[in-house]
């Protein structure tokens, strides 16, 4: 179909809606117009080729108006058809040329197969349903609503369709993610979420087979839930982001045909002999393809809401005993803000000394209540926002099983302490060197099945990934009894890429710290999963994003560590709190080396600019905080201020400032859209007096190379 | 000067007309919709924030927000900018062109009060050629013999 052509045919669809409104049963109002509009659709498609199913749907059309027109009214029946027929050109028109029409609505292939011989409800199946528009304006709280429960049931059906791989007939575990499925199935049922619908439906389907015995889960199954499960996880991330508003509203299409004939493949290839109940079940299914594709969300069958509104009664049950509330994270936010400006009022309060002068035990006593009441306050309001990383660790679990598919490999990945807590923010950030981590391990550490036997050990290769709380930090460690990494050959391949110099000497250490640098890879081969020579690098940059640190052990043959330290919480941190003139700044005390008032012997420049400080026997350049930040200090003289050695990524660099002031816990706070260029600065913190301390970024402080630069 | 929350209230049919705060800068009267105030505080200790404008003081505590203030005296050239009594902070909310919500103290020498500016009050700025750059400004009202001129605010502090 030319555009033009196109143009105008939509033109007359249209109008021949309006023409409907006028239309009643049994009488011949709008019948003459609505002829002719057809006629005029007819004759344009007859000078142009036309996609078959839309010339199909105009001769039926045409056939009832034609029987209208006999009768001399519209029937009920033929106005039925009518205005149907009306919507499904209207979308078929607007269903661009590359992707497929969409399938007929039941209402007329049911009489079209009464009056032509139409292949429509055969092919029904491998058809895809149409792109799905959202109604923002309407449902954006509903929808925002069902994003998180979606997020949360497929997150549960995942696990839940992992550990079946183990046990495939746990009945608690298939009713666990038949719920979920039947939870999804309803939620996009109510908010027009056709395909999704659909899908959902189809697994819920296979699910109610196996929980009814009918069905014993293999490993087909699972695949093709978990791929179903990927597929609504893909709509879903692509429904949030528009309700979120980082993409424009558009129709949303989600292609489910090929997974739709997957699992009718798979539960007929499964059940084994044609069972009876099955068989039904899925004719069952088939009966209701159609509906979903009308604007009505699809009616349950009735045996299957029985069964449900059973499964839901144990629901509440089976779930966390003690319960939560969903918060949203920006009120949350706003309490620990409050809770620590809550705080800073009562040490005003408290250190007033008005307040000293007072000698009353009996305030003394209600003063101290107060403190232990707010520390308690604080310390709960802190723990809201630590969750465990056992969802985080479960997506593991998955990635392995896929990975090690992919690469040949056996592989077990043992997991340990999902439920060490960390801050919300640090888990969400830590996902993706994870997942850089598991992927060397399966793809560089772990050797094929037959590699391993031949070196003595099971065929089956084992990752385990632990966390654990350790003095303040949480550390998670990755290991694997795989090949370990061979550090002649990381030290030659940075020789080859020029990352090291020809012939430096470098301890073990140094070598596997080659290994974040940009740009290094040792796979011998690219391969799919890993090798392209970006990730630990990646994983290094995040790991120190979290403020975190990371370690390698390595043993040749036995496989490799690698230990992530991190901070309990990305809010607070460990300060050490130095003036400069009347302004205060904080460093953070994982990068602070050491601190002296230095002599004038330790301090020297070149050509009267770059300063210098030597540090027992070492030179390191100096930085006038003043001067960079322009400020006006107490002294210009070293020998009277105080100079910190700062140490970023293995680089020294000193600081001068006017006094150290204190060391304290600071809860660190953004600087916000305006302050987003400003160098040298993290961001800031309130402190204790109520005013605000600006955080010092360690890292572009150190960074900053040429002395120009320094001296502006 | 006490803390004072302002309540939404519903604008009239003028584009520009509405409620107003008015406030000092100099001797000259200016006026923000009150739609876009959250609140007016004090003027408290400053952290100035090094590498910025002049005109960007620095930040403040607001409740355990930090936020940054903006000296609008400063930015709008006023020669004289000392801190009396009567200069407060007002706390407004504006979108960034990344729709974003962002919170800023504006410093001004002094708040006056709230006008309701009807449509008979507009005037539409004077073009004052090229020795004044008008386009943060919405309009002109002159209210009880006074002229106040209407802010953009959202572009006084995103520009």
């Amino acid at each position: 179909m030319t555009t033009t052509n196109y143009m105008e045919v939509s033109c007359r669809i249209e109008k021949l809606a309006m023409e409907m409104v006028f239309t009643q049963p049994g009488k011949d109002d709008g019948l003459l117009p609505i002829n002719s509009l057809l006629s005029e659709i007819e004759d344009s498609f007859s000078t142009q080729p036309v996609p078959e199913p839309i010339a199909q749907a105009v001769g039926l059309a045409r056939k009832w108006v034609d029987a209208a027109l006999e009768e001399g009214f519209f029937s009920t029946d033929c106005l039925a058809r009518l205005s149907t027929w009306n919507q499904w050109m209207q979308r078929a028109l607007q269903t661009s040329a590359e992707l497929p029409l969409p399938p007929f609505p039941p209402i007329f292939t049911v009489v079209a197969s009464t009056q032509v011989p139409n292949p429509a409800p055969e092919t029904l199946p491998s058809v895809e349903p149409l792109p799905v528009s959202l109604d923002l304006a309407e449902n954006a709280d509903l929808l925002r609503e069902f994003i998180g429960e979606a997020r949360e049931h497929l997150q549960e059906i995942e696990m839940g369709v992992l550990s079946l791989e183990d046990k495939p007939k746990d009945e608690h575990t298939l009713h666990s993610i038949f719920r979920g499925f039947h939870s999804l199935k309803g939620g996009s049922g109510f908010l027009n979420l056709g395909p999704m619908n659909r899908l959902a439906h189809e697994l819920e389907s296979l699910l109610e087979l196996a929980r009814q015995h009918k069905l014993d889960i293999t490993s087909d199954h699972i695949d093709v839930i978990l791929a179903g499960a990927d597929a609504l996880k893909k709509f879903m991330a692509a429904v949030e982001r528009q309700v979120e508003g980082s993409e424009p509203p558009h129709p949303i299409s989600m292609p489910i045909a090929a997974l739709v004939a997957r699992i009718t493949d798979v539960v007929q290839g499964g059940s084994g002999e044609p069972d009876q109940e099955s068989g039904s079940a899925t004719s069952s299914s088939a009966q209701i393809t159609p509906e979903t594709n009308s604007e009505l969300p699809s009616p349950e069958p009735h045996p299957e809401k029985r069964n449900d509104s059973a499964a839901e009664q144990e629901a509440p049950e089976q779930r966390s005993i003690r319960g939560s509330v969903k918060v949203d994270t920006g009120k949350l936010d706003s309490l620990i803000d409050l809770v620590g400006e809550m705080v800073v009022a009562q040490a005003q309060v408290l250190e007033d000394p008005a307040l000293a002068k007072l000698e009353s035990q009996q305030l003394a006593r209600n003063l101290s209540h107060l403190r232990r009441i707010s520390n308690d306050l604080q310390r709960i309001s802190m723990s809201l926002r630590m969750v465990p990383i056992r969802s985080t660790f479960h997506k593991m679990t998955r990635l392995v099983r896929d990975l090690s598919a992919k690469a040949g490999k056996l592989v077990e990945l043992r997991l340990s302490g999902e439920e060490t807590e960390l801050d919300r923010n640090i888990i969400e950030e830590l996902s993706d060197p994870l997942v850089h981590m598991i992927r060397n391990s399966v793809d560089h550490g772990i050797e094929k099945p037959e590699v391993r036997v031949a070196r003595g050990k099971p065929a089956r290769g084992e990752i385990r990934l632990r966390a654990r709380h350790e003095g303040g930090n949480v550390v998670i460690e990755i290991t694997d009894d795989g090949a370990g990494i061979n550090a002649e050959r990381v030290l030659a391949k940075a020789r080859e890429r020029g990352i090291i110099e020809p012939n430096a000497e470098l301890t073990e250490k140094e070598i596997f710290a080659l290994l974040f640098a940009p740009g290094f890879s040792t796979a011998e081969s690219i391969t799919d999963i890993s090798g392209r020579g970006v990730g630990m690098d990646v994983v290094k940059r995040n790991v120190d994003k979290l403020r975190g640190k990371i370690e390698i052990e390595s043993v040749p043959q036995r496989g490799s560590t690698f230990t992530i330290y991190l901070p309990l919480t990305l809010a607070i941190i460990d300060g050490l709190l130095v003036s400069v003139g009347r302004e205060r700044f904080i460093l953070p005390t994982l990068s602070v080396r050491e601190s002296f008032r230095p002599t004038a012997d330790m301090i020297s420049s070149v050509c009267g600019r770059g300063e210098m400080v030597t540090v027992r026997g070492q030179i390191r350049p100096l930085l006038r905080l003043h001067q960079y930040f322009n400020l006006q200090p107490d002294t210009t003289d070293p020998t009277q201020a105080i100079v910190i050695v700062v140490q970023s990524e293995g680089q020294d660099r000193c600081l001068l400032v006017d006094r150290l002031l204190a060391k304290q816990e600071v809860v660190i706070k953004g600087l916000g859209e305006t302050f987003k260029n400003s160098r040298g600065l993290t961001g800031a913190a309130i402190l204790g007096d109520g005013r605000v301390g600006l955080i010092l970024d360690v890292n572009s402080l150190v960074a900053l190379k040429d002395s120009a630069s320094l001296q502006e | 000067m006490s803390t004072a929350i302002i309540t939404p209230t519903e604008s009239s049919t003028h584009p520009t007309a509405g409620k107003y705060l008015s406030f000092l800068l100099g001797n000259e009267s200016y006026g923000i919709d009150v739609l876009k105030i959250r609140e007016i505080i004090r003027m408290v200790d400053i952290t100035s924030v090094p590498q910025m404008p002049a005109y960007i003081k620095g930040v403040i505590n607001l409740r355990g927000k930090i936020i940054p203030v903006v000296d609008l005296r400063i930015r709008f050239g006023f020669p004289n900018c000392e801190t009396t009594e009567r200069t407060c902070i007002v706390v407004v909310q504006v979108r960034s062109p990344l729709n974003i919500t962002i919170q800023m103290g504006l410093i001004v020498d002094a708040v006056e009060e709230v006008l309701n500016i009807v449509a008979g009050d507009l005037e539409e700025t004077p073009d004052f050629g090229t020795q004044l750059d008008t386009e943060y400004l919405t309009g002109m009202a002159k209210v009880k013999g006074r002229v106040t001129s209407l802010l953009d605010i959202d572009r006084v502090i995103i520009s």
